[in-house]
């Protein structure tokens, strides 16, 4: 406003001054002129003047350049891009006859004798090591619970999912392998997973066999540690990465101090079948100052004077091994798994496993199975002895057909003569994997067909870290008599000529 | 005037021809009269009267969708703090002297032999453990000798050494009132139908399988259970698994990978969060339950792209539960439902909770929002909750499951389910669905529901602050402050009752909670119960709102409309209150 009230100003006081100073009269009434003539001018140049100001000063406190690159899209261009693209399906396609996809039916209990897709056979397949799946004693038992507790716990361990009878299989595992504590999971597969990601974190090193189990590969997977894979069984490579990492580590010695060191094992490997070199790797653990964790879901209840596992068969202190866990699912022929070893380790696990916490717990009659499971190993010691006779008299059937027998293709792996599982691969690979599936599955068939049953060992091919080649899995258990096995090994040597030939 | 009826009345005055999804209200901070007080409540409102979703879906809901959050009163977030810090403060004094040897340490120790290894856990890592957790230690790990049911036994247990081990004294406590099982049908039974059936199936099969469901473990029963779980769902194929927990983290990784994004809830459960971990897959979190973070984050990914290379995405999960068993709230099913359609995600519903716990036919979230299963990619659940058994299911398409039968690390590599377990779930369900010709299944369903509102109208009405759904059966009552966890678990315990307390890391912070899981096999008379005697214990306990609850829509200052996908969603912003005292909305309608 003030601005504007200028000429009013001007007109009065400023004109006649200016001719006083001797100014031009045309100059002055160009002026007088300018000032009067148009009072909004002023006005207008003002504000412009002052917008050009702004301008200027916005120019001097703004950046000459931008950093980011301008991404521009419009609205209207995002709506296009959401229309355009297009996801992959959820699934990929899949071909009818995929080998995997369509499972044999079991009608019937999974026991010793066993009807597949129909036809009764006599059953190598199912990991029942001690026969305690058709066991009278261990079904009474989970009975008795059910009609005790009902099946279900409604609840993790924490919130009213802890039933005494739980407490009651801590117990008993921990007196069974001599250990201070035991902890049990509701599923086998997690108990390991869980327990791998509860003490090695990110930053962490992990040295693992190369023939590790699956859910070995995925706790190591959780836990974001740094693995280094060592050649299946073999000390030196092992002693090779842990000098290599004895180097780092003088080279480091800050991060050396909080940087954790895990060996993880399995007692009697599933995808090989053979034993780890326990009293070679307690060796390592003392030298080179690393904590040993073993998994023994095949080998608990088989290996050992009293089942004991690996620790038992070496006659290693089982408390140099810092962690044991074994599943409850084969041997025990129950559902879950358990860890156990020293309380300073296993204790943590009650709130750092995951498969522990965050899920429900066992139903309690699968915990009473396998606690009378227990009390038949203690009770009675023989099992495994006589366990033994047979899958050596199995090995030396095998041997008999198919590692001397120069007519076959098919040759047995068995790394040990303790493995109660043993895989049966393929002489000479055709070449594709796809097409020895295919083979071993016919071999499979035929032994079906005349009353053996067999299984394929399956395996996820593109999530396996290192991919064991196709076999079948032959599964020796205490219920199967002398005759049986000698039917099981001549059928699969007759298939093995009609088919490979 | 109940907030209920309020909503209905909003809803009612607009018309039935309510066009958006889901009108959430939400109040801005406010004084609700009372001094030095501030009060924010969070109110979500479904449609009323069959509310249309792009037009496709028919939402029937006989009550409106109401879920609260309270926040935290601004004294209590402070004395919660202070809580906290001298419980620290504590601790670090404790561990000095224990340092010194002044104390004595129970915390079992390292071997002699390797105290030169690295040591196995750092020294904070133990630090709340030693120091918070095992002062109330005594609140979790109750061992039960019983049926989890209505009324359950435990194991009497006393502690000589400040909770750092326990004895079993030989005596049992009787008849303790359960709100702490997840056994919301009432099917944790031990007689009956379902413990008769499961009897038989242990006679005929045992209890283990030994064996892989590929391999040799596939047995006839998994396969009757299977196609009972898909005609439950309403799917057209459905994979049973051994344990819940495995059924997220073994299958997610099944279904995504690398170049695939995954967006999960931020309170997921540990195993959603390890499934998608454990695919490879990038994941990103929105915010709990809030569907423009979610959209946001579907937007910008398909806008943007992959990080780095800007390449597309392969494909995009969408990671959800149907209710959230620590907040008692329930997914926003058909906003997500609507956003997933619009742009081209896939959907993954977890209903641990909810699946046999909502839902006029028990049938979970869907179900409860009248939604078709087929919108859902993969339907997930457990066996654990409602069903009184162990495991898990995916149901989906037949090709979703037939590669799941190939590609699930589960059916691969862990062995098959527990025959009478499986039975369990077969007979519980054929009760559910009527199946066995009774209405037993239906008298359950109605009576959890009934259970459920009268149990939270109930713990309203005295006032206690409460989390999540009205139709929720999992009740988290907020405790806040780090004493009264303990403090609350053991009062009610002493009152027979037998209540789940959650703290951090559980929850956030300060935000502590006792949580009741309401069954259809309580009575009116234990929940009667267990709310007169929550009110006992609260007298040193629980941090009631005063009138909060009289809280109500006074006046609206105009909506602010956003648009989301297909969706529209208010925001109708209340900008305060009249005194406490006033009851009647003057004026509510909305805008959408």
């Amino acid at each position: 406003m003030l601005f504007i009230d200028y000429s009013s100003a001007f007109n009065t006081i400023i004109s006649t001054k200016l001719r006083t100073l001797g100014l031009n009269t045309s100059i002055c009434n160009w002026i007088l002129d300018f000032l009067m003539g148009s009072p909004q001018a002023p006005a207008y140049h003002l504000v412009l003047e002052g917008i050009l100001i702004l301008w200027i000063i916005r120019l001097l406190f703004s950046k000459t350049y931008k950093l980011q690159e301008r991404s521009d899209l419009t609205e209207k261009e995002k709506e296009d891009l959401i229309e355009e693209w297009q996801p992959e399906p959820l699934v990929p396609p899949m071909s009818k006859d995929h080998p995997s996809l369509n499972y044999d039916i079991v009608t019937g209990p999974p026991s010793h004798k066993i009807i597949v897709n129909g036809k009764e056979c006599i059953n190598f397949a199912s990991f029942n090591f001690l026969g305690f799946l058709d066991n009278e004693r261990v079904k009474q038992k989970a009975l008795t619970s059910l009609r005790r507790y009902g099946v279900g716990t409604c609840g993790p361990r924490g919130f009213y999912g802890t039933f005494d009878v739980h407490l009651e299989l801590e117990d008993r595992l921990a007196k069974f392998m001599k250990t201070e504590e035991a902890i049990i999971y509701s599923y086998g597969f997690a108990t390991i997973a869980s327990a791998i990601p509860a003490y090695s974190k990110r930053g962490d090193i992990v040295f693992v066999d190369e023939a590790a189990c699956f859910s070995i590969q995925k706790g190591l997977q959780a836990s974001r540690s740094f693995i280094k894979y060592f050649k299946h069984n073999d000390m030196e490579d092992l002693e090779r990465l842990l000098k290599e990492q004895e180097i780092e580590d003088q080279r480091n010695p800050r991060k050396a101090r909080v940087t954790r060191r895990f060996i993880i094992v399995e007692g009697l490997y599933i995808n090989t079948a053979d034993v780890c070199p326990l009293p070679d790797l307690v060796k390592l653990k003392y030298k080179y100052k690393v904590r040993i964790f073993l998994e023994e879901s095949m080998s608990f209840g088989v290996l050992g004077e009293h089942g004991r596992g690996v620790t038992e068969h070496f006659g290693v202190n089982i408390d140099d091994i810092d962690l044991i866990s074994a599943n409850m699912e084969n041997a025990v022929a129950s559902i879950g798994g358990f860890c156990c070893g020293r309380s300073f380790v296993i204790d943590h696990q009650r709130l750092s496993g995951q498969g522990y916490c965050f899920s429900a717990s066992l139903p309690p009659m699968l915990a009473a199975a396998a606690i009378e499971a227990l009390n038949i190993m203690e009770e009675d010691p023989v099992v495994i002895l006589i366990w033994f006779r047979f899958f050596i008299f199995m090995y030396d059937l095998v041997n008999k057909y198919f590692q001397i027998d120069s007519y076959s293709a098919v040759k047995s792996v068995i790394g040990e003569v303790y493995a109660p599982a043993l895989h049966l691969q393929l002489e000479r690979s055709s070449g594709s994997r796809d097409t020895d599936v295919r083979m071993l599955r016919s071999i499979v068939d035929y032994c079906l067909e005349r009353q053996i049953a067999l299984t394929l060992a399956r395996y996820l091919d593109k999530e396996e870290r290192f991919l064991p080649p196709p076999s079948i899995r032959v599964v020796v258990t205490i219920e199967q008599t002398e005759e049986d096995i000698e039917k099981a090994a001549s059928c699969i040597r007759e298939a093995a000529l009609a088919i490979l030939k | 005037m109940s907030l209920v009826n309020i909503f209905l009345t909003l809803a009612v005055t607009h018309g039935t021809e309510v066009t958006s999804t889901a009108v959430r209200v939400r109040f801005a901070k406010q004084r609700l009269g009372l001094p030095q007080k501030q009060w924010r409540f969070r109110v979500t409102l479904f449609g009323v009267n069959g509310i249309s979703c792009k037009g496709q879906h028919k939402i029937t809901l006989s009550k409106p969708f109401v879920e609260q959050f309270e926040e935290t009163p601004l004294l209590v977030a402070v004395l919660t703090y202070v809580g906290y810090g001298i419980l620290t403060i504590f601790g670090y004094l404790r561990d000095f002297l224990r340092n010194w040897g002044v104390e004595n340490c129970h915390v079992a120790r390292e071997r002699d032999e390797q105290k030169d290894f690295v040591p196995l856990y750092q020294d904070f890592e133990n630090f709340y453990t030693r120091n918070l957790y095992m002062r109330i230690r005594d609140n979790w790990n109750r061992p039960i000798c019983s049926v989890p049911g209505a009324k359950m036994d435990l194991v009497e247990r006393t502690s000589k050494d400040y909770n750092w081990t326990f004895e079993h004294t030989g005596k049992v406590v009787k008849d303790v009132i359960n709100m702490g099982s997840y056994n919301y049908l009432g099917f944790a039974e031990n007689t009956g139908r379902c413990a008769d059936n499961a009897t038989g199936s242990t006679h005929k099969y045992g209890v283990g399988v030994g064996s892989t469901r590929s391999e040799m473990g596939n047995l006839d029963i998994h396969e009757e259970l299977e196609q009972l779980v898909a005609r439950f769902l309403g799917v057209e194929s459905s994979m049973a698994f051994g344990m819940g927990f495995a059924t997220n983290s073994m299958n997610i990784p099944a279904l995504a990978g690398k170049g695939c994004l995954i967006l999960s809830d931020e309170l997921n459960h540990a195993s959603l969060a390890l499934g998608a971990r454990l695919s490879g897959a990038t994941i990103r979190v929105f915010k709990h339950n809030n569907m423009v973070s979610l959209e946001k984050l579907l937007r910008d990914a398909i806008v943007h792209g992959q990080p780095r290379t800007h390449r597309p995405w392969k494909k995009m999960l969408i990671l959800v539960e149907g209710i959230y068993s620590m907040e008692g709230s329930i997914v926003r099913l058909p906003e997500v439902i609507a956003l997933k359609k619009h742009y081209k995600a896939y959907l993954y519903l977890d209903e641990a909770h909810s699946i046999g716990a909502l839902g006029p036919r028990g049938g979970g979230v869907v179900d409860y929002f009248g939604l078709d299963p087929k919108d859902v990619d993969i339907m997930m659940g457990t066996f654990t909750k409602s069903f009184g058994a162990a495991g898990g299911y995916i149901g989906g398409k037949r090709e979703l499951i037939d590669y799941l039968r190939s590609h699930s690390h589960s059916s691969i590599y862990a062995t098959a389910m527990s025959p009478p377990v499986s039975q369990q779930i077969i007979t519980s369900m054929k009760i559910i669905m009527g199946e066995d010709n009774t209405t037993l299944g239906a008298e359950r369903l109605k009576q959890l529901s009934e259970n459920t509102t009268y149990f939270r109208r109930k713990l309203r009405e005295m006032g206690f602050i409460i989390y999540g759904n009205n139709d929720s059966p999992v009740v988290p009552m907020m405790l806040y402050m780090p004493a009264k966890i303990g403090a609350f678990g053991r009062e009610m315990l002493k009152r027979n009752i037998g209540t789940v307390v959650v703290g951090f890391p559980a929850t956030p912070i300060i935000e502590s909670r006792a949580r009741f899981c309401v069954s259809a096999a309580h009575t009116r008379d234990m929940l009667d119960t267990v709310s007169h005697r929550s009110e006992t214990a609260d007298v040193l306990q629980a941090w009631r709102t005063g009138k909060a609850f009289q809280y109500m829509l006074y006046e609206r200052d105009g909506g602010v409309r956003e648009h989301l996908g297909s969706a529209s969603v208010c925001f109708l912003q209340i900008p305060k209150l009249s005194s406490p005292g006033a009851t009647e909305p003057t004026k509510s309608s909305q805008k959408c």
